[in-house]
């Protein structure tokens, strides 16, 4: 199972006669920091600082995950606790929405984005990110789970519902959306973003680093750092929200 | 707002004859049921605007980018659309040649069906095992389990992984041990056998299944009641499977139904590892899968209303999957 983490490591500190050697051996005979080098001596080439880009990811994969993350729980949580009309017709609509295959939807996606006149921006990213079937579901369902009677005493002391949501239900959920956090903020890192950003300075580092990547023979120990770096922010990300799902609630069980 | 009427007719059935039994019998009954449903109906959505309000931002973003875009395909499923003209309304014409005319159709639907029905089930446990499993050790080993058990989705090198494995030469790892160790003479073409391609898929996608239904399953473990263990000790649950059955996943059934929805979603609509290791198409399309043929469809050959008719019986058939699994999910513990 961790045969990928081993593989980008030790690709990564390969030198380039050892990358290219057939048959490919896992390990690493002599590990170097050249890849990483040959990486940084192309980033500062660069036509665009690549800042710019960096600054492009935080600010698309930023508000991407936090915004999928809280428009989520908001709509989660009347779902889960309230009772109104038109509640199941519109949880039925989320779950059932995530069956369709996306592939075919990406054209009338492409032209509604064009009508709302946000092509080309951060938005174009961003909005549609927070609206996905998933997060809300999710939420939703770990929701479900809590007993009303810990939300009927702060009605009685006269907490609105938003408090209610913000300071009891949310701390409440919190492996959930940790959990939503790292699925989110791996679909946000990942995207490229070339379908609707066409200006240089607002695509993220990951259209970079696939660009230098694609470099072929020439850069493939450069490939092969990023290759390392694409894969190793998401996992420091899901290292530290794991390790607080995993040890935060073992201590306070939800009790009626 | 006709889809809400059932809800409304039932609480006020009850109160309407009920009173108009002992009110105002010689009113008509219709009339009198219908001016309360309505005022009740619309008292209850006022009643209830803090909770449109809060779920207002995701809807309106949910409709503009999901609801729409599948209603748009949707449509687009009934024409003759290249992505160059505008589409041509033809009718039926893409769902008959889909069902009557199209060979492959017909064993992507069969290699689907066969895929889903192997992998679902079983990732779907692997998943459960392992979360329970690992929900044994203490945290900092567990967050470490984790990411061992997660690398595979998380790395996005799996697919290159797998081809080292099962490349068709000799030094292919798998035809290298398998010949080491004398159980076949000369190297398989794993993936350009036609009879071992849908093999090979089916256990690449097990060893991927480790995913979102894992971590949301480890998440799920985490919010059980640790009384309830006691409680169940007390009302003598004598081991780790009963108390896995009768605690364990009564308690974390709204997770179960996720993990089950995004496993269902996940083994339909396979396609990434059949045409990275296979190709697309594959050797005589053992590999392929309705949406290898959809993607065909739409990406290769542009025909984006074909593409969307796949698309449709795709969904209809999840849809009705879903409806399924549900019915046996309300069954855990019982």
């Amino acid at each position: 199972m961790s045969l990928p983490l081993v593989m980008i490591v030790n690709n990564s500190l390969k030198p380039l006669d050892e990358i290219f050697q057939y048959p490919p051996a896992i390990f690493v005979k002599n590990p170097t920091f050249n890849n990483f080098t040959d990486l940084f001596n192309v980033m500062g080439d660069s036509w665009v600082p690549f800042s710019r880009y960096i600054m492009n990811t935080i600010i698309i994969t930023g508000f991407g995950t936090f915004g999928h993350v809280i428009v989520a729980s908001l709509a989660a949580f009347p779902l889960a606790k309230h009772k109104f009309p038109g509640k199941k017709l519109l949880f039925s609509m989320v779950v059932l929405s995530m069956m369709f295959s996306w592939t075919v939807t990406q054209i009338p996606n492409y032209m509604i984005i064009s009508w709302l006149h946000i092509n080309n921006t951060y938005l174009a990213l961003i909005l549609p990110a927070c609206q996905y079937g998933m997060g809300l579901y999710l939420m939703k369902q770990f929701m479900e789970q809590l007993p009303v009677s810990l939300m009927e005493s702060a009605r009685l002391d006269g907490a609105s519902e938003y408090r209610i949501f913000w300071s009891i239900v949310m701390p409440n959920v919190k492996p959930a959306w940790l959990t939503l956090a790292i699925f989110q903020f791996q679909q946000m890192w990942g995207n490229t973003g070339s379908m609707f950003l066409r200006d240089e300075q607002l695509k993220p580092l990951q259209f970079a680093l696939q660009q230098i990547a694609a470099g072929g023979t020439a850069r493939a120990g450069a490939s092969a750092a990023v290759t390392f770096i694409i894969a190793a922010v998401p996992i420091l990300f899901f290292l530290t929200c794991q390790s607080n799902v995993l040890e935060t609630m073992t201590t306070s069980g939800i009790k009626e | 707002m006709s889809e809400h009427s059932p809800v409304s007719v039932n609480t006020n059935n009850k109160k309407s004859s009920f009173k108009a039994g002992n009110e105002a019998p010689l009113l008509s009954l219709t009339g009198v049921e219908i001016a309360r449903k309505q005022r009740t109906l619309r008292y209850r959505i006022k009643k209830s605007k803090t909770s449109y309000i809060m779920m207002c931002p995701y809807f309106i973003l949910f409709f503009l980018f999901t609801v729409l875009p599948v209603l748009m395909s949707m449509g687009l499923s009934f024409t003759y659309f290249n992505m160059l003209e505008a589409p041509k309304f033809n009718g039926w014409a893409n769902y008959t040649k889909l069902f009557l005319n199209d060979d492959i159709f017909m064993i992507s639907l069969k290699n689907t069906l066969i895929f889903a029905v192997i992998t679902g089930p079983i990732s779907y446990l692997l998943c459960l095992l392992f979360a329970w499993i690992i929900n044994e050790f203490r945290p900092k080993v567990r967050t470490l389990l984790t990411l061992i058990f997660y690398a595979p989705s998380i790395c996005g090198n799996a697919y290159m992984v797998w081809s080292l494995i099962l490349s068709s030469d000799r030094y292919g790892y798998l035809n290298g041990i398998l010949m080491n160790l004398g159980i076949i003479d000369e190297q398989k073409l794993w993936m350009q056998d036609a009879n071992l391609i849908l093999p090979c898929l089916i256990v690449v996608q097990l060893w991927l299944s480790l995913g979102t239904g894992f971590l949301s399953f480890i998440a799920g473990l985490q919010t059980v009641d640790k009384t309830l263990y006691e409680a169940a000790a007390i009302d003598g649950v004598k081991n780790r499977w009963q108390e896995l059955w009768f605690v364990t996943l009564p308690a974390m059934k709204p997770q179960l139904m996720f993990g089950a929805v995004m496993q269902i979603t996940q083994s339909f609509a396979v396609a990434d590892i059949s045409i990275q290791l296979a190709g697309n198409p594959s050797v005589n399309y053992a590999g392929a899968t309705v949406v290898t043929h959809l993607l065909d469809y739409g990406s290769t050959r542009f025909d984006m209303g074909y593409a969307s008719a796949i698309a449709t019986v795709l969904f209809l058939l999840m849809v009705g999957t879903n409806k399924l699994v549900q019915k046996l999910l309300r069954r855990v513990g019982e």
